[in-house]
């Protein structure tokens, strides 16, 4: 268990040293939100029906951002072999990875969500909702997001072809999260959307980690 | 240390993409021994340490430890061996006690003494708080070699170790090996450098390549 925390730490500390990886894809979120009343006007009524979509669309787009590097510097300076020699099983040393990934690309979106919904004129009702929504829906992008990146490992152009592989995989995600956001905009219970989420969360995790390291043991070789 | 034991491959055969690289490739390396695989560029030594540590699938043949057959527990074999390739796996970002105390925990719980002996060792002391990010190549090869030494494992894997480093260090990393040895330890070794490993058997890749087996 000390090790699977070991890895944690070293990926937050990693990520925080290298460019603030947390700030740049919360900041990349804030901003792509921000552009859309631009691009759509300010009509308060316009913005509360398309505001949960936006949310979710961007918060998909923030965390690819920092997906591409999830296993790109492991592999490429020899990491790669300590991880797949670890006296831990490869699946563990992804969930760890996985976590930390969540930690600095989904959490501070979670933080930063309510003050945009109030921003595009949604309800203070369904903030809660918005945060719980995404609370359990974020942690779904980064492990499906894992698997792409572990099978993109030494493609050239492996954000692009990141993008591609994986954003399809991510819309049912997208789809129930705004759909949670939506119910609870339209004092609806939210209840089924929630629970969906969670059900592909559940079933997401072991898959996913089971899949990366598989892809990660060809890129090994 | 454990001085049972031994690796030990037959017909051991590797592919990379479409490539056969080597085949019928037999070794076997006691307790106390040193095998120096030799060979022009892409005879496929790198390969074969790959091969050694179970991080490469070889294409046919049986790799044991021992009395016991690698791949049916690939973990205990993983477990009880170091491998060193060419690349450093050093994180720029982080200090040079982080990365060793990062790569020896990946191995099980090592303690802060341990990692600084290690470092004082291969005279990283001074250093040992700073960014690796400043480290010359010679420098960062000396962090990997460290590694050898936060950990016990009877089997070391070197894939050119004496890279970049200076004649001092080269000659460390020769005690190093001896004394390995001595206590049961047995090391492969990769290199086109001159190293002074006593009694080594010498393994010649080129040999096993699949046009040379076609004429003997």
């Amino acid at each position: 268990m000390r090790l699977f925390w070991n890895i944690v730490k070293r990926d937050l500390r990693l990520s925080w040293r290298q460019g603030g990886g947390a700030v740049v894809g919360v900041a990349f979120f804030m901003i792509a939100v921000c552009l859309f009343p631009f691009g759509v006007g300010s009509q308060a009524a316009i913005l509360a029906q398309i505001g949960p979509g936006i949310i979710w669309v961007c918060a998909l787009l923030a965390a690819l951002l920092s997906l591409e590097q999830l296993f790109q510097d492991d592999f490429q300076d020899g990491g790669l072999d300590l991880l797949l020699l670890a006296d831990m099983s490869l699946e563990r040393v992804v969930f760890a990875k996985c976590l930390a990934n969540w930690l600095f690309s989904g959490v501070p979106i979670l933080i930063v969500a309510p003050f945009l919904g109030i921003m595009l004129q949604m309800e203070m009702d369904a903030l809660p909702g918005l945060v719980a929504a995404l609370a359990l829906g974020t942690p779904s992008l980064s492990l499906i997001g894992a698997v792409g990146a572990a099978l993109t490992l030494g493609a050239r152009r492996g954000g692009a072809l990141l993008a591609l592989l994986v954003l399809p995989l991510q819309i049912p995600v997208l789809v129930f999260g705004a759909g949670a956001v939506e119910a609870a905009l339209n004092a609806q219970p939210m209840g089924v959307h929630l629970a969906v989420l969670t059900a592909l969360l559940v079933g997401l995790a072991p898959l996913c980690l089971w899949a990366s390291a598989a892809a990660l043991r060809v890129a090994g070789e | 240390m454990a001085s049972k034991g031994g690796l030990h491959g037959h017909n051991i055969a590797c592919r990379r993409g479409e490539r056969l690289i080597f085949q019928g490739l037999d070794f076997s390396l006691e307790a106390g021994g040193a095998l120096v695989l030799l060979g022009p560029n892409g005879s496929g030594k790198t390969s074969l340490l790959r091969v050694m540590a179970g991080l490469i699938v070889p294409a046919g043949g049986v790799l044991r430890r021992g009395d016991a057959v690698v791949a049916d527990d690939p973990d205990s074999h993983q477990a009880t061996l170091h491998y060193l390739d060419d690349r450093d796996a050093a994180k720029p970002a982080l200090t040079v006690m982080e990365n060793l105390a990062f790569a020896a925990a990946l191995r099980g719980e090592v303690r802060q003494g341990v990692l600084r002996s290690a470092l004082a060792q291969f005279g990283l002391a001074d250093l040992a708080h700073d960014p690796t990010r400043i480290l010359s190549s010679g420098q960062r090869r000396r962090l990997s070699l460290a590694r050898l030494l936060v950990r016990p494992a009877d089997l070391w894997l070197l894939d050119e170790p004496t890279i970049a480093l200076d004649i001092e260090t080269i000659q460390l990393v020769e005690t190093l090996i001896a004394r390995h040895r001595q206590r049961g330890g047995y090391v492969v070794v990769a290199t086109h450098a001159q190293m002074r490993i006593g009694q080594a058997v010498p393994l010649y890749l080129d040999r096993y390549a699949p046009g040379e087996i076609a004429l003997s």
